[in-house]
């Protein structure tokens, strides 16, 4: 009797269908539970397409805006999943998502070359920003990047927060140590002072924010946070620190045509706008410069 | 500290107001958990049941066994699901990832350890001296079963209990197994772990007050229904 106090209990619940209709929910008898337990119910339309997206663009929300029209124009169901380039890579390879929405060409090119891919298609671009304390205790403000890195290096003292995830950013942040003639393995070893987060670009920025520490960012990402957080833009200039977003149809999409259809509605003139637009008002400069048919 | 009493007065209305994100986001995880926590229920109390009545070589090992891994690691659950189920793996073609039944998968297998393991010494406490009582009373051997498990019943509870709650506590299998799609795999514990990486607190105390009502509810309902049929 206790157990089937708790089985009615679950019955209620049971149904994992967001919006509940109370017809639904009356439906306590043991046997309905356990059915709607057991087979749980496919309450997925059949049509869907995952997408992995790099978590900047995540975490700046513009799919958000995208998703719904999306949706709308070709009547699929859009997943977003959030992740850094190298995770998102891993699911492609797998076949686990249909679409790729990535930004470190070198690896995109070299998971095109292995097969995994079906094309790159640039459709945007921003910068990668250096941002700080305002304070910028290694006076790192208006600096190379390459410099900026290095005086933060030999100062020693304040922290440099990566995002130590391989992602997009995290690929960016290496050459950019390269190109200031640095080993990345000598980095990750040289103190307390660099601090690898592995997570998010978000959580990242706030984990710098916490720490009084520098970091690097792609703008959107930044400005979409700069009402939470104190760091301020220290670094942002030279071409090096352009940051390219493109998307690519995975080889083992479960349907290549809808996959494909992606590429197409983020290079299209109206997304190409919706991009370009996105926010410009609220940061009084834009976060995504549309890119659709550059070599980028 | 204003900022904190701000956000708590923020996550208040939200809750108050039955914002639909927040209802949203709750029921998908109640159904989640007590979905899993049913399967469990279905799988493993009969299974512990035999393993506790049977007897059979290795038996003691199996049950420390089962015992060990109590505080299996979520995300190591979470990898393995991950493996079993990504497009490649061994139940690659049941499309479960990134969908709640995956979830309800990784959770029961995250539970199993626990309720087979209390379900068992659960058994063990009752059965010592019941069994020659009823055997005097002329019982048969499923009457024994059946009185047994009666007897067992409260430690049953606090196996389904205990259960349910490390279901819809954990997160690391949820976050890599339903990948937190909004609308769809967002549970209460992945959507704080974002709002906090977003710096959302209101959104994040919201959703954390839910959850500890929910397992305070659970408990509550379930003690009483305890005392009533007892």
């Amino acid at each position: 009797m206790r157990f089937l106090a708790f089985i009615t209990l679950a019955a209620l619940c049971a149904c994992g269908r967001p919006p509940q209709p109370p017809e639904q929910a009356s439906a306590d008898t043991t046997a309905a539970a356990l059915d709607s337990a057991a087979l749980y119910p496919p309450a997925e339309p059949v049509e869907r397409l995952l997408v992995a997206t790099t978590t900047s663009l995540y975490d700046s929300g513009l799919w958000a805006y995208l998703e719904p029209m999306f949706e709308e124009e070709y009547g699929v169901e859009l997943d977003i999943l959030y992740a850094g380039t190298g995770k998102a890579l891993e699911w492609g390879q797998r076949g686990d998502v249909d679409v790729l929405v990535v930004h470190d060409r070198a690896r995109e090119e070299q998971f095109l070359a292995d097969g995994f891919g079906v094309s790159r298609t640039p459709f945007a671009y921003n910068y990668f920003v250096i941002v700080g304390p305002s304070a910028d205790p290694d006076s790192i403000r208006g600096m190379q990047p390459e410099s900026a890195l290095a005086a933060i290096h030999s100062a020693e003292t304040t922290p440099f927060v990566s995002r130590g995830d391989e992602s997009g950013t995290h690929a960016q942040e290496k050459r950019l140590w390269a190109a200031a003639g640095y080993d990345y393995d000598e980095v990750q070893q040289a103190g307390d002072w660099y601090v690898e987060a592995g997570t998010g670009m978000g959580p990242t920025l706030v984990m710098a924010d916490e720490m009084g520490a520098y970091t690097l960012s792609d703008i959107a990402t930044f400005l979409s946070y700069q009402g939470d957080i104190d760091l301020e833009v220290l670094v942002d200039q030279g071409d090096a620190m352009r940051n390219v977003y493109a998307v690519i149809p995975v080889t083992a999409a479960r349907d290549s045509a809808m996959a494909a259809n992606m590429v197409t509605f983020l290079t299209s003139p109206e997304v190409q706008q919706v991009i370009g637009d996105y926010c410009t008002a609220e940061y009084g400069r834009q976060l995504f410069t549309p890119a659709a048919g550059q070599d980028l | 500290m204003d900022k904190l009493a701000e956000a708590f007065g923020i996550s208040l209305r939200l809750i108050l107001s039955g914002d639909p994100t927040v209802v949203e986001v709750t029921l998908r995880t109640l159904g989640i958990s007590a979905s899993a926590t049913l399967l469990a229920c279905l799988l493993f109390i009969p299974a512990g049941a035999i393993v506790h009545f049977a007897s059979f070589p290795g038996k003691k090992i199996l049950i420390s066994v089962i015992q060990a891994f109590y505080s299996v690691p979520t995300v190591f659950v979470g990898l393995v699901v991950f493996l079993l189920i990504s497009r490649t793996g061994p139940l690659g073609s049941l499309g479960l990832l990134f969908t709640r039944q995956g979830i309800v998968l990784a959770e029961v297998l995250l539970i199993a350890p626990v309720m087979l393991g209390l379900v068992i010494s659960g058994l063990k406490g009752v059965s010592a001296d019941a069994p020659d009582t009823l055997r005097t009373l002329g019982a048969g051997r499923i009457q024994m079963a059946a009185a047994v498990l009666r007897e067992a019943s409260p430690a049953m509870i606090s196996a389904v209990l205990l259960s349910f709650g490390r279901a819809i506590s954990e997160v690391g299998a949820a976050m890599m197994i339903g990948g937190n799609i909004a609308g769809r795999t967002r549970t209460l514990t992945t959507a704080i772990s974002l709002g906090v990486g977003k710096g959302e607190t209101a959104e994040s105390i919201a959703l954390g007050l839910i959850l500890l009502s929910i397992a305070l509810v659970v408990s509550a309902a379930v003690h009483m229904a305890g005392s009533r049929s007892r």
